[in-house]
């Protein structure tokens, strides 16, 4: 490779990194949300992909593909309503009822998509070519980037930001300050559902088709962005770059020889649970991430 | 014992069938949207699981693996582990299973088989040793290090698959061929080309076994110990740590078996993809089974008889067989609800059962400040 090879190379994987690296965004932010509150958000998988499928159903039929990101954003809050609702009043194990939104999404939306398509497990998007190119990204890479000092202020320099970290770090005291834990967990974890519903919807538009299944982790992969980003909105966009470069490289290394492709795609995975283990740096959950508050 | 009384087993009964009929209720619900008959469906679900002895074996086969899942989520569920690792650990054990069956050659039959079967219950072990060890000696919650396994299981089998040594010349991605010698053999007895096969019977043998290490050994007590407190075993002499880690490596192996069943029984070489959700599906088929080793085959038996009777909705009804999917899903969401409706009626054992989910990670942050 010459000089403008490799330069044309870059261009290249720092592009096709900001375009993977989006729905990790938002929806990392989203679980920062809902973590921060201390609640346990597997779900995000799910949500993501019942954003994915709404989206995309929404947008084809209006021919609209902004009213996709709308009804993605809805049924996303509404299905982290359901967990919230789970792990929140009824006390719910939060992985269980995560795990059981994760397994609803799978099988809603093949079922969905179904009686949409008349027994397809896909269908092509015309919509997203109605979608304005800003430079040489979709508005969506925007958004999500926006996001991000977004989160940082409501939640750090807000008074609900305020509330929002007491909940997640010590519920007692802060419900002793006259702060509603339990309504506080539910909007943020709503919100977190919000956010990973947009997230999923950015899927078919980047793709130009709806598939089954089309979230394949990612909403984990999101999870272990906020993680390895140490439960920090900058944190974890930088985390979501990390992860969307590896999966950037893996894609243009692909058939190239060299390092498999399948490595580049554990990059995330094991880094997260590097993170985890303390090896470089350890990272530190809320305190009372995954205690439901107890009645006195 | 006191714990076998009548009215103890019917309360658990209907614990655990309250949200099964629940789901089924919401199932029927969403059926009657798209415009069928919940009841038509239900039926023919009935019938394509139960209808004929090939129905019933089909039955039985999509049981065999959830039995195996089944039991490896109920054990760790009794140390108060969630092991979510279920699902890579049957893609490293049914891998293995595969290298061993086409690698070793020129052993007898049943010995072949045997050193399979060891195979891919060492590669399980090996995988749910990673999330064990890293939980006994960091305190690292097992939930995120299991989840994220599972991912890497299916990268490295997708990279080994394509591997020139063991790939099988030509487009399909799989694994050669294993040798006849290493086969666990199918029903034939029952029809020609059952799919159900000896697995069945391993399946059935590692839930008695776990039934008994759980009931009747002192490291199965140990195991509810941990489980059930954790503090008080550690001050009672029990080493928290290592019925952690050997508890979580058990969990991994007897979830790679279901592999070895899946490649030894049905496939005979690795396929890529392999099939995927038996170890989601093992989730719900201990929390249905309450976590009891025995009551995991009446679980994985109407788990099974869901998925095979699928089949039957699919081509006789307009309903989509992922309808299933959406019954498990809707199962697993009303049971998580219904951990803390038997919380709250034991008063004063507030601190009982497995705590997985939360309390690991707590310990982490605390841990954190010391």
């Amino acid at each position: 490779m010459g000089d403008s090879g490799v330069a044309l190379f870059f261009m290249t994987l720092l592009v096709s990194t900001l375009r993977k690296a989006t729905p990790l965004i938002l929806a990392s932010l989203g679980g920062f949300f809902s973590e921060k509150s201390g609640v346990v958000n597997i779900a995000l998988e799910g949500i993501m992909l019942f954003g994915a499928f709404v989206g995309a159903v929404v947008a084809q039929t209006t021919q609209n593909p902004w009213l996709g990101v709308l009804a993605a954003a809805g049924v996303g809050g509404a299905v982290a309503a359901i967990h919230a609702t789970a792990s929140i009043w009824f006390r719910a194990n939060q992985i269980v009822s995560g795990l059981g939104v994760n397994l609803l999404a799978v099988g809603a939306t093949i079922f969905l998509c179904e009686v949409y398509t008349g027994g397809q497990r896909s269908f092509m998007l015309s919509v997203s070519e109605k979608l304005p190119r800003w430079g040489p990204f979709l508005p969506l890479v925007y958004i999500a980037l926006l996001m991000v000092p977004v989160v940082y202020l409501m939640v750090y320099r807000t008074r609900q930001g305020l509330r929002l970290r007491a909940v997640g770090e010590h519920p007692e005291a802060a419900r002793t300050m006259g702060v509603d834990v339990q309504m506080t967990r539910f909007w943020a974890v709503v919100i977190s559902g919000v956010l990973a519903g947009v997230a999923g919807s950015f899927l078919p538009f980047f793709a130009g088709s709806f598939a089954k299944n089309m979230t394949n982790g990612l909403g984990y992969i999101a999870l272990g962005a906020l993680i390895f980003g140490r439960w920090t909105p900058w944190g974890a966009l930088a985390a979501s770059l990390l992860f969307g470069s590896a999966d950037a490289l893996q894609e243009m290394l692909q058939g190239r020889g060299g390092v498999p492709s399948q490595f580049f795609q554990m990059v995330p995975y094991v880094l997260t649970m590097v993170a985890l283990a303390g090896i470089v740096g350890r990272a530190i959950p809320p305190r009372a991430l995954g205690i439901p508050l107890r009645k006195e | 014992m006191k714990d076998l009384s009548i009215r103890r087993i019917v309360r658990e009964l209907g614990q655990a069938l309250l949200p099964l009929a629940l789901a089924l209720a919401v199932g029927a619900v969403i059926i009657l949207a798209i415009g069928e008959n919940p009841l038509t469906v239900f039926g023919l679900m009935l019938r394509g699981s139960f209808g004929s002895l090939r129905r019933l074996s089909g039955t039985l086969q999509e049981a065999s693996p959830m039995i195996f899942t089944g039991v490896s989520v109920a054990l760790a569920f009794r140390a108060g582990l969630f092991n979510i690792g279920a699902e890579g650990q049957l893609l490293i054990g049914g891998f293995a299973a595969a290298w061993a069956g086409f690698a070793l050659t020129g052993l007898p039959g049943p010995l072949h088989v045997v050193f399979c079967v060891v195979a891919a219950a060492a590669a399980g072990l090996v995988w749910g040793l990673i999330p064990g060890i890293l939980k006994a000696r960091l305190g690292v919650h097992e939930v995120i290090n299991t989840i994220m396994l599972n991912y890497v299981a299916l990268s490295l089998t997708n990279f080994l698959v394509g591997h020139p040594y063991f790939k099988e010349p030509g487009q399909i991605p799989q694994t050669r061929d294993i040798a006849a010698s290493s086969v666990l053999p199918r029903f034939e007895f029952l029809y020609a080309h059952a799919k159900v096969n000896a697995g069945l019977w391993v399946a059935l043998a590692v839930m008695v076994a776990v039934g008994y290490l759980l009931a009747r050994t002192r490291y199965g007590f140990e195991i509810k110990a941990v489980g059930y407190n954790p503090e008080a075993s550690e001050a009672a002499g029990i080493s928290k740590s290592r019925v952690i880690w050997t508890t979580m490596g058990l969990s991994g192996a007897i979830a790679g078996l279901a592999g070895a069943e899946q490649v030894l029984g049905v496939f005979r070489c690795f396929v890529s993809p392999f099939p995927f959700g038996y170890g989601f599906v093992g989730i719900a088929v201990a929390l249905l089974a309450r976590n009891n080793p025995l009551a995991v085959l009446p679980a994985a038996l109407i788990f099974g008889a869901l998925t095979s009777g699928a089949q039957e909705v699919d081509v006789h009804s307009g309903t989509p067989r992922e309808i299933t999917v959406v019954l498990q899903g809707i199962f697993v969401l009303f049971i998580a609800c219904e951990f803390v409706l038997r919380r709250k009626r034991r008063v004063g054992e507030t601190e009982g059962g497995p705590k997985a989910g939360g309390k690991g990670r707590e310990e982490e942050g605390r841990g954190e400040d010391g």
